[in-house]
């Protein structure tokens, strides 16, 4: 979907603010939110890309005035409340009410000592990649209504094959549960390609493509 | 919070102990010393170098980090001709197995719209000046591979050994955000 997450490329957002000495976290509220997530990562109730279009999915005006963590436990909420988990009355009670159908998985704390992993999202090729390194390609000019990874700023722009990642679990299917493997290409577009000829000539920006996202150039 | 915690463990999705025990990791083990330890040893091993920047992820994998979270690992070096940024326009995707948690400017709006349209610009307000003839090659991490930059070993720092050379290396030269001077009167 064409979200205000997609930011690549929009101005008036002001100067990037350092902070010196930053810790981990800023409260522990939102050390907790983390682990939270990770926890029900674990629990495999949703994935990866279910969870990150579910932030996509927030109200650009939310998006836009909530911390990071703020998003994370709207989104975290959001998710429990969609798939079926926890029921708005049970948030409103701040208690179980009812049963949930058992979790597909549960973070042991050995697991959880170890640091939760996520495994690797390359999948075995069931057809050759259709791209090759240096071969010149353009990104298809898409606007799913849903879940995607091709960021606006390079849609029907013109750049070069540099890396062949291999075959991944494609988000656009991966949102709906079908993990449908696809080849991901790392694409590279030169400055003025994607922002005019006054933009830096000396600018390269790549951004990694699965292979629906790209026709020849 | 707190009442969220208490209906997941009610419901049987969560030991609570859990949580502790990953923010205890985040806030302990994982964090950029891990990347700036693999930053020394390419500066140090020629043949480390070589494999790092061929496949990242089965180099760092060598040295015993097992990168749960971060499947698929990119290196990237910077030269006296290119100067590597790496970004996450869509979200906050980053290596945490090897930088810890992104800082909150990294996950900011003014860092995600702009690193990819005037990164030079970006930067030279951060405090980082990149010579107008030096490419700035942006990497965009908009799927699950990962980005490390391997910034450049600091003249003035030949012989040192591969540990007093991961104490130069900062968390913001490895996102490509910032650079490592001369050492002074160091050593």
């Amino acid at each position: 979907m064409d979200g205000v997450h997609d930011m690549g490329g929009i101005d008036g957002f002001g100067p990037v603010e350092r902070e010196q000495h930053e810790p981990t976290f800023h409260a522990p509220w939102e050390g907790r939110v983390l682990a939270l997530t990770r926890a029900m990562g674990a629990a495999r109730a949703w994935n990866l890309d279910m969870s990150r279009f579910t932030l996509e999915r927030l109200p650009p005006a939310v998006y836009l005035t909530s911390s990071y963590y703020e998003r994370w436990l709207l989104g975290l909420e959001a998710n429990l409340v969609d798939h079926g988990i926890v029921a708005p009355d049970e948030l409103a009670a701040r208690r179980s009410l009812r049963h949930a159908p058992p979790p597909p998985g549960r973070l042991t704390v050995e697991q959880a000592a170890g640091f939760p992993g996520r495994g690797s999202f390359e999948r075995p090729a069931t057809r050759p990649a259709r791209f090759g390194v240096g071969e010149a390609v353009r990104a298809r000019n898409l606007h799913p209504a849903g879940h995607t990874r091709l960021p606006r700023y390079v849609r029907g722009h013109a750049g070069t094959v540099v890396a062949v990642h291999g075959c991944h679990v494609y988000p656009d299917s991966s949102v709906r549960g079908d993990e449908d493997p696809q080849w991901l290409y790392a694409v590279r577009f030169e400055g003025p390609e994607l922002w005019g000829p006054d933009a830096d000539p000396h600018l390269q920006v790549s951004v990694d493509a699965f292979e629906p996202y790209l026709e020849e150039a | 919070m707190r009442a969220l915690e208490r209906i997941l463990s009610e419901k049987g999705y969560l030991d609570p102990s859990v949580l502790d025990r990953i923010v205890e990791t985040y806030e302990t083990r994982i964090g950029p010393h891990v990347g700036a330890g693999i930053v020394a040893r390419a500066w140090v091993d020629p043949i480390f170098r070589a494999s790092l920047l061929t496949d990242g992820t089965a180099a760092v994998r060598a040295l015993g980090h097992d990168l749960r979270r971060t499947g698929h690992l990119t290196a990237v070096e910077n030269t006296s001709e290119v100067h590597n940024l790496v970004v996450c326009t869509l979200c906050s995707c980053y290596p945490h197995d090897i930088l810890g948690l992104p800082p909150v400017w990294y996950k900011s709006a003014p860092y995600r719209s702009r690193a990819v349209k005037d990164p030079r610009g970006m930067l030279a307000e951060m405090g980082v000046t990149i010579p107008h003839d030096v490419v700035v090659r942006v990497w965009d991490s908009t799927a699950e591979m990962r980005y490390l930059v391997v910034p450049e070993r600091p003249a003035g720092t030949e012989g040192w050994r591969e540990d007093e050379l991961a104490r130069l290396v900062t968390r913001d030269s490895m996102i490509g955000a910032g650079l490592i001077g001369r050492p002074a009167g160091y050593r």
